[in-house]
Parts: structure tokens; sequence; C-alpha cells
């Protein structure tokens, strides 16, 4: 290739100001990264615990019932439930499953504490709004691996890195849809709030917050699926569960492990999504 | 009469440059000029007007006319850009977020036009909601919003939600809603206008039966004319941001500030709505035994009418005269008009619908007096007056106002 004028640019050193920045954070914010590692997993190792101590039969039979509800009482969702999970149980694959459960439930649980009210306030805050919608673009359209690498920087490895990078890649949906939910509220109904003196907080509470609902649980169910869909990749930095079976099956090429695994997470999948609209549908009627 | 609600010179712009917009308008620039200089539009233009307690003060205007932005300023839903509102004579205009909070629970209610109800509330809810945000406790508010409820006949619906009751329900219970934490001013904001015709009809009849009883101060917003008549104490008429006429119904119809007033009443069935006091004029007159038939003759030669109307001296309707018979009575020299007076005039009082004038006008060959309860005359209808309010011709000089 020709030497043009661009190539008279010195090359700038973006990632060296990257790895800078993350090395100091690393080397002097490591007490509070400390903290949040042991914390965060003898909180995770405590659930899992809860939910392997659990029998089998009961978490099943718990399961269904859920499923029944959230169906309206129709069969087909139970059904697909219960043999579902015996098929998980079969195999073997109980205590990743449950590992797998763990690490979704407590980073959708995180994704859903900072995502609504970041959502409420970028709903409330034009300024917030205009700071943070690019923020929320840069997370979903960086490449899902990427997130891995400064997790590993802060959090070393395992179930803590793993929850890192799945709330920062699930967290984007439920502030969007909280953001989008409270603004599509229609404007006669924000003028009768406050025609009857309502103050902020029971504007919020009283009427925005119920009637954007149904959208704010649209995004809770997208945060859901994506934080699974993350716990898996995060099984590369080693967080336990159904991902590491997988990762294990690729690295080795081994067909059957690997569809025995991915199935399961099929299954898990589907019934967190129904189980969740399910319930939403519910509400909204 | 206390005023209850006055506004002074208020104004709202939309759009950025609104000071620039705002010196405009008060160098009185038109709304279009100020669009074309600022891009500024100019919602409500320099509105002024006084609201009595108790009356329904209509404000009537086509969409764009910015009636619905003064409603909403007047409790702040929209800050005004410049203005007072006076409600009580304290500055709604002035008031802090606290103070206007107060206003808003006490004092003053809204109902929407598209009812404005909670949809993940039961009805019950709904209505209780204005002591709710009052922090009034449950048992107290649930009983107020069961009056409220029971008055508007929707006690048995109170446990369902608002899209399980029909257009009209719904905005009963808008209405009750308003009501149930009892303010002193009503703003409805095209309450009625959603409602098909047989239902809106009824929705203003229970309104203005309600308002017998309770005596708020209403401030209705509508488009409708025939709806502003019916239910108006007064109304006030918008254009482009302007208040343009404010005054009863009759003095709109029969004496329309201008043009677009003019323009704007002209759908309305007239014959329906004007009395013969509206069309009538001052009559020519003669007194009997003061003159004789030469001065009754002259009189009618000036005047150029074929008959003339004669009163005794306290304007008591006597008959009138026709030029053939005064012109025989100078003929033979009589020094009195008694003998040829005629009685056939038909008579009608001043509020005699203008339809019925038109058939009894059609029969008669004089025109039609009108007097009052002691037969005294008070103006006479002739033929071109009720077929000129009929097509609305030119006619606003030769009118008797009160």
């Amino acid at each position: 290739m020709n030497s043009t004028i661009l190539d008279q640019i010195p090359r700038l050193p973006v990632s060296e100001w990257m790895a800078n920045i993350i090395t100091w954070l690393t080397q002097n914010l490591s007490w509070f990264f400390g903290a949040i590692r042991d914390g965060g997993s003898w909180t995770m190792d405590v659930l899992t615990d809860f939910l392997l101590w659990v029998h089998p039969i009961v978490f099943i039979v718990l399961l269904v019932a859920l499923a029944f509800f959230a169906s309206q009482k129709k069969l087909g969702l139970p059904i697909f439930t219960l043999l579902g999970l015996l098929y998980i149980y079969n195999q073997g694959l109980w205590e990743p499953l449950m590992y797998t459960i763990t690490l979704v439930l407590i980073a959708s649980l995180l994704s859903i504490i900072i995502g609504v009210p970041v959502g409420i306030w970028m709903a409330k805050s034009a300024t917030a709004n205009w700071i943070i919608t690019p923020i929320l673009d840069f997370m979903q359209t960086m490449p899902a691996f990427v997130y891995l690498i400064p997790a590993v920087a802060f959090f070393g490895i395992g179930m803590v890195p793993g929850v890192f990078s799945a709330v920062i890649f699930a967290l984007p949906p439920t502030v969007r849809f909280t953001n989008l939910g409270i603004r599509q509220v229609d404007d006669e109904m924000i003028e009768a709030a406050e025609s009857f003196g309502s103050t902020g907080s029971q504007r919020l509470f009283k009427v925005e917050l119920p009637l954007a609902k149904a959208t704010i649980m649209a995004g809770i169910n997208q945060t859901v699926l994506l934080a699974l869909s993350m716990v898996v990749i995060a099984s590369m930095i080693g967080a336990p569960g159904l991902g590491e079976r997988v990762i294990n099956a690729l690295q080795r090429a081994q067909v059957g492990p690997g569809f025995v695994a991915g199935f399961a997470l099929v299954v898990l999948a589907i019934i967190l999504d129904r189980v969740l609209q399910g319930f939403n549908k519910d509400k909204t009627k | 009469m206390t005023t209850k609600v006055e506004i002074q010179n208020l104004t709202k712009i939309f759009g950025k440059k609104e000071r620039q917009a705002l010196e405009l308008v008060k160098e009185g620039h038109s709304k279009d000029d100020i669009l074309a200089k600022t891009g500024a539009t100019v919602g409500v233009n320099k509105a002024s007007f006084k609201v009595e307690q108790g009356e329904i003060f209509v404000i009537m205007g086509l969409s764009g006319s910015g009636k619905s932005t003064l409603v909403r300023m007047l409790n702040r839903l929209i800050e005004p850009t410049e203005g007072n509102i006076l409600i009580d004579g304290d500055d709604i205009a002035k008031m802090n977020k606290e103070q206007l909070r107060n206003v808003r629970r006490e004092k003053v209610s809204m109902v929407f036009q598209n009812f404005g109800l909670f949809p993940h509330r039961t009805i019950l809810e709904n209505t209780e909601y204005g002591l709710e945000v009052q922090g009034v406790d449950k048992a107290e508010r649930q009983e107020k919003a069961e009056k409220a409820l029971d008055n508007a006949g929707l006690l048995p619906y109170k446990d369902q939600r608002p899209n399980q009751l029909s257009g009209g329900m719904q905005q009963r219970v808008g209405l009750a809603r308003a009501l149930a934490n009892d303010p002193e001013i009503l703003l409805m904001d095209e309450a009625f206008s959603a409602l098909d015709p047989l239902i809106r009809r009824d929705m203003q009849d229970e309104l203005l039966e309600m308002q017998e009883t309770l005596h708020k101060t209403i401030i209705f917003i509508t488009h409708d004319l025939n709806e502003s008549l019916r239910i108006g104490d007064r109304i006030a008429i918008m254009k482009d941001g302007e208040v343009v006429q404010v005054g009863t119904g009759e003095e709109i119809l029969t004496n329309p500030a201008n043009e677009y007033v003019e323009r704007f009443v002209e759908d309305v069935d007239r014959s329906k709505v004007l009395t013969a006091e509206n069309i009538m004029v001052r009559p020519e007159t003669i007194r009997l035994r003061q003159s004789g038939p030469r001065v009754a003759l002259q009189r009618m030669k000036a005047s150029d009418h074929s008959n003339m109307l004669v009163v005794d001296k306290n304007n008591i309707l006597k008959g009138y005269v026709t030029d053939a018979d005064v012109m025989d009575a100078v003929k033979q020299d009589k020094k009195d008009l008694v003998d040829v007076v005629r009685t056939d005039i038909p008579r009608v009082t001043k509020d005699t619908l203008i339809n019925e004038l038109y058939t009894l006008i059609h029969d008669s060959q004089t025109p039609v007096a009108v007097v009052d309860e002691d037969d005294k005359l008070i103006g006479i209808v002739v033929r071109g007056l009720v077929l000129g309010a009929l097509v609305k011709e030119e006619r606003e000089e030769e009118l008797i106002n009160e």
C-alpha cells in the first residue's frame, strides 16, 4: 500500500489509555472491588446452596404451579415445564441449572434495581435522557465478550465477574422500557393527576408507574433473557452453570454433551420467558 | 355577585423566542405576524375577563383558538407567559408549588374531554383520588367518594374499571371525582364533546340540575355554540388566542362583536333563540286626545308609513290608525282620532319566540305590537324584521338592545 497523508498521523494510543485506566482502577480501588467480590460470592453461594438444598421434586412442583398460574390455568406451559425440568434432572444437569438460575436471578435483580430508577430519571429529566441514551447505545452495541476483560481485571474469575458483565449487558432494556413506559403515559392522565394536586412522588407511584407497568415488564423480560445469554458467555471466565458445560463441550468438540447442555439452556429460556410474559398479561387485563 | 375568578392580560407563548414574541404581543401584532417573525406561537393573547361566583361561564372557540390553553392556565397545568390569574383575589400565577398544590386540592377541580379516568383504578378508587392525595384517611375518603358516586347514580358500579362503563357513565364518574373533594371551582374542558348528541344533552341537563343545588363556579370549554347557549350564563368567544367577545348568549347572537363572531353564530337556528325583544324596533306612535287627524296625517306622510300606533298618555296601547281612515277624518273635519282607531292589532310579549311571530305577522296587515303586562307599548315588530332576523341581514342599527 502506498504511503498517504493518512499514514503521517501517528497512531493514537487508545488501547494504552484504556489499559492505564483499568490498571489505575484495579490498583487504587482494589479494596472496593474486593469487597464487592467477597460480598457477591458469599450471597451467590448462599442462594445456590439454598436452591440445591430444596428437594428437586419440591422445586419442580413449585415451578410447574407457577407456570400454571402464569399461563392463566392452561396446561401447555406447565406440561412443558414439568417435562423440561425432568429432562434436565435426568441428564445430571440439576446442579449446573441451579448455578445458572442463581446467576440469572442476581443479574436480573441488580439490573432491575439499577435500571428502573435510571429509566425513571431519564423520563423526568431531558438532560439525563440526553446523556444516558448514548451510554446505553454503547453498552448494547459493544460485543458482549469485551465486557469480560474489565470484569476479570476487577473481580478475577468466577460468579461475580459473570454477574458484573451480565448486568452491563442486560441493563439497557429495563432502562429504555421504563423511560419509554413513563413517557408514553397519556397526557390526560398526567393532567388529571396534577389537577388534583398530586405531589411528584404521588404522581409517579399512583399514576405513572402503574400505567407504565406493562411496558416496564416487557423490558424486564428482555433483561432476564439477555442476562441468561450473558451468563452462558461468562462461563468463559469461570462462571459455573450450564454454560460451563457448553464451553467444555465446545473446547473438546463433543457434540453430544454440548447438545444436552445447550438444550437445557433453551428449556430454561423458554420457561423464564413464558412465565414472565404470562404474569405481565395477567396484570394488564 | 362577587368575582370568583379574574384573569388579566393572560398570555401564553409557545416556542423559543418567548421574550421577543411577548414584545410583539404587547405591541398588538397578530398571531400570524408573530409566527412569521419569531417562529413562536401565541397560544393565548392578552385575555382578560371576570367570572362571577356561582355562574356557568363558557369559553367557546374553534380548535386552535387557545381555549384549552387558557383553561389550563387557570390551574397552571400550563404555565402562563405573562398575566395574572386571580382566584378569590389571590394570584395563582405568582404562587409557589406548595400553595398551588393546595389550590388544586381544595379550590379547583377539573373534568377532562376524554374523562381522564385512571384505567388501573376502580371507579371508587378513581373518585377517591383527589382526597387520597390530600392524605384523607381511607374510611373518610371512601365515604365521601361513595356519596359523590351515589349522587351521580353510579354507586352500583363502584368496583368496576373505567373501561367497563359507557362514555356517558365514565364522564359522570369524571364529574363525581371532581366534586368529591368539594371544590369551589370546576374547570370543564370539552367535557361533553366526546359523547354522542343525545347523551351530551342529558349530561348538560344533569349539569344544570346539579348547579341548581351546588352553585359552583363553573368554567366550561366547548367548541359547540348550541352547548354554550344551553348551559352558559355568560359566554366568552375566543379566536386566535384572543377573547373577542364576552356576554350572555342573547347578547352574542343579537349583537356579534365582529364578523368572526357573526360567522361563528350563523349556523345556530336563530328562530329558536331570538325573541320579540331582540328584533323589535321603536314604534312611531301618536297620542290619543293630544293629537288630531291632521297631525297624524302629517306625521305619516313624513315618515312614509301607511299606519301608526295609537297610545294614551301613559303609553298604553289603544290601537292603530291607517292613512286612509285618517284622510277621511280630515275630510270630515273631525278633531279627534277616537272614531277611526282600529283595535285588531296582534299583541305579543317580549318573550315571544320569533317563529311564533313569523306566523302571526304573516296573517296580519299591521305590525305586531310588543306590550308588557299592563298593555304598555314597548316596541313593534314588522314583517321585514322577522324575515331579516331569520336570514340574518344587517340589522344592528335598527335593533333595540337592552
